[in-house]
């Protein structure tokens, strides 16, 4: 009995410890935000003993944050907004319409899920200078779209399969073509799926520092990472100021992360597992 | 009638396999074919062979840095095997016994996941700062400062460094998908071990691990794929030098700094650049095949 209780503790103990191991670089991040740069030396710990807004009133006044926050906004719009409509469609084409290759291209698509975007930015540096869009906010959206399709694609078309073909057959008869059955019938129905897909892409283009690294050059194209990353650059000594930034950035998806979490887990394994 | 039946499913699949055949399908093979050309990245493009793949193998100074990158990513996959899978393991055991308020534990161990990588970078690199940092200045208070360095510009440290931060924001997946493994195996097995005489470590040892193998073999190659495609975290804890002394460079870095940056004097190289993103791919759809082909047999045997 003794045993158990010790293992008991032990357990909790090491769970615990975890917990503070995560939650307290975060806990820094806000406190330090709230400091002057005398008081990240004087109390570095704890809350600040005074609390400043300094590092919030610079981080607007030295760079512009407010234009690199509401490209942020737009770009993760317009890519789940692209996302989405593309794969709905292309799950209606793959799910409701038999013909020749539909598995074949249903398997092309697929196999993005595996292909890290990465390797394949030297091509499409490219491919940008090429046609004008280099430095140009849609370049981010285009690429963005492209790799959010395979994983939708796959959730929709899953979730298409298990709606019964009749509602569209039904709907046809009563005088709809193929496009309004999918508008007015099979799209109120297939929000649970796009609700999934939309929770696993909003984190990931939202916080996405690469893409924006390689093509965009112009400061009032920066989304927050980049804006971020350059501020960082120039003023690395002032780190109320600089933890401010990281503070505002991170609001959004911590938003979402605590009314969504279970899902986005969910909907992250389930693509980690089956990609 | 026919006819424009046959076309409907295809007009619904067009804008998706256009955008993302464009986009992504077709760049990962452009890259692999840039791979033997020489480009800067603004001038014309010319065909050179297998010339980048020969400087990248065999030409100094090229060589000394691919190799070191090669070998700091091996060797950053086994600090995140351990520091990060090999905890995750022991935390998603700790997980599935009966314990109260699970679910939180769960939720707080994935919430570092939401933070941009370049962010955590950079919160960590005021904890770890020689000067300004809470972790030596801590060391200092429990009487341990002469355990205190300046860990991101030492160059026995930092690596290890930056593998700890990238699992402390990333554990909360291989947690989920041990816990979803450990789950599903069914209760018997260890009611069996149990009557057996097994106690708790035994049980591990013989009924979980083993059946854990295919979730171990998926975390692993998902890890792989991470570290060989590494960039940000690097990025903002060393900067694009992959400091001190290229001790904390990796593929991805090395990548980054030969096709798109100049900072090291040299004009941008496109091609060597493209070079070392086909090694990545290759590196990585060769482990992703392999560990497939040994799956297959383990099932069949």
């Amino acid at each position: 009995m003794f045993a158990r209780r010790v293992g008991k503790v032990l357990l909790y103990g090491v769970l615990l410890w975890q917990t503070g191991l995560v939650l307290y670089p975060l806990f820094i991040m806000v406190t330090t935000s709230f400091k002057t740069s005398f008081g990240i030396i004087s109390d570095p710990f704890g809350w600040p003993r005074k609390v400043s807004f300094r590092g919030y009133g610079d981080v607007f006044s030295l760079v512009n944050f407010a234009v690199y926050y509401r490209n942020s906004i737009l770009v993760t719009a317009a890519s789940l907004i692209m996302i989405l409509a593309l794969s709905v469609l292309a799950a209606y084409g793959l799910s409701r319409f038999s013909f020749k290759g539909n598995r074949t291209v249903y398997f092309y698509i697929l196999a993005g899920m595996m292909i890290p975007v990465r390797l394949a930015i030297v091509s499409l540096f490219h491919l940008f200078l090429n046609i004008g869009l280099f430095n140009n906010l849609l370049s981010l959206i285009l690429i963005r779209a492209a790799m959010g399709i395979p994983f939708s694609v796959f959730i929709i078309t899953g979730f298409f399969s298990e709606l019964p073909k009749e509602l569209g057959e039904a709907a046809e008869i009563d005088g709809c073509n193929s496009w309004r059955a999918l508008l007015y019938v099979y799209l109120p129905l297939l929000r649970p799926a796009i609700a999934t897909a939309a929770i696993f892409d909003f984190i990931p283009i939202w916080n996405d520092f690469y893409i924006p690294l390689i093509f965009i050059r112009s400061d009032h194209l920066k989304t927050l990472p980049l804006g971020i990353a350059t501020f960082y650059g120039q003023f690395q000594t002032n780190w109320p100021a600089v933890f401010a930034a990281l503070t505002m950035a991170v609001i959004p998806p911590l938003v979402f992360y605590v009314f969504l979490s279970r899902q986005f887990i969910k909907g992250l394994t389930s693509g980690a597992v089956k990609g | 009638m026919y006819g424009k039946k046959h076309l409907t499913p295809w007009l619904y699949l067009l804008p998706a396999l256009v955008f993302y055949t464009v986009f992504l399908a077709y760049p990962v093979f452009g890259s692999m074919g840039m791979s033997l050309q020489k480009w800067n990245g603004l001038g014309p493009m010319t065909f050179v062979g297998l010339a980048n793949f020969r400087r990248l193998f065999f030409q100094t100074p090229f060589d000394q840095r691919f190799y070191n990158a090669l070998r700091n990513n091996v060797e950053f996959f086994f600090l995140t095997m351990l520091l990060q899978n090999g905890a995750a393991l022991f935390l998603a055991v700790l997980l599935s016994q009966k314990i109260r308020f699970s679910g939180v534990f769960r939720t707080v161990f994935f919430a570092p996941f939401i933070i941009s990588v370049l962010m955590v970078g950079y919160i960590w690199r005021l904890i770890l700062n020689p000067v300004w940092g809470v972790l030596n200045r801590f060391l200092g208070i429990i009487h341990l400062s002469f355990m205190a360095r300046p860990w991101l510009g030492d160059p026995a440290w930092a690596l290890p460094v930056i593998a700890f931060v990238n699992a402390w924001q990333f554990i909360g997946m291989p947690i989920i998908m041990f816990l979803a493994g450990i789950e599903a195996i069914p209760e018997e097995l260890y009611e069996a071990a149990r009557i057996d005489g097994c106690n708790e470590w035994s049980m591990f040892q013989r009924v979980t691990l083993p059946l854990l193998v295919p979730v171990i073999g998926v975390v692993s190659i998902l890890t792989l794929a991470g570290n060989f495609t590494s960039f940000s975290i690097i990025y903002a804890m060393e900067g694009t030098q992959a400091g001190p002394y290229y001790s904390t460079d990796v593929l991805g870095t090395l990548f980054y700094r030969t096709a798109f940056s100049s900072l090291s004097g040299a004009p941008p190289e496109m091609g060597l650049g493209a070079a070392i993103a086909t090694v990545m791919f290759v590196i990585i759809a060769l482990s992703t095949l392999g560990w497939f082909w040994v799956d297959m047999r383990r099932r069949s045997a």
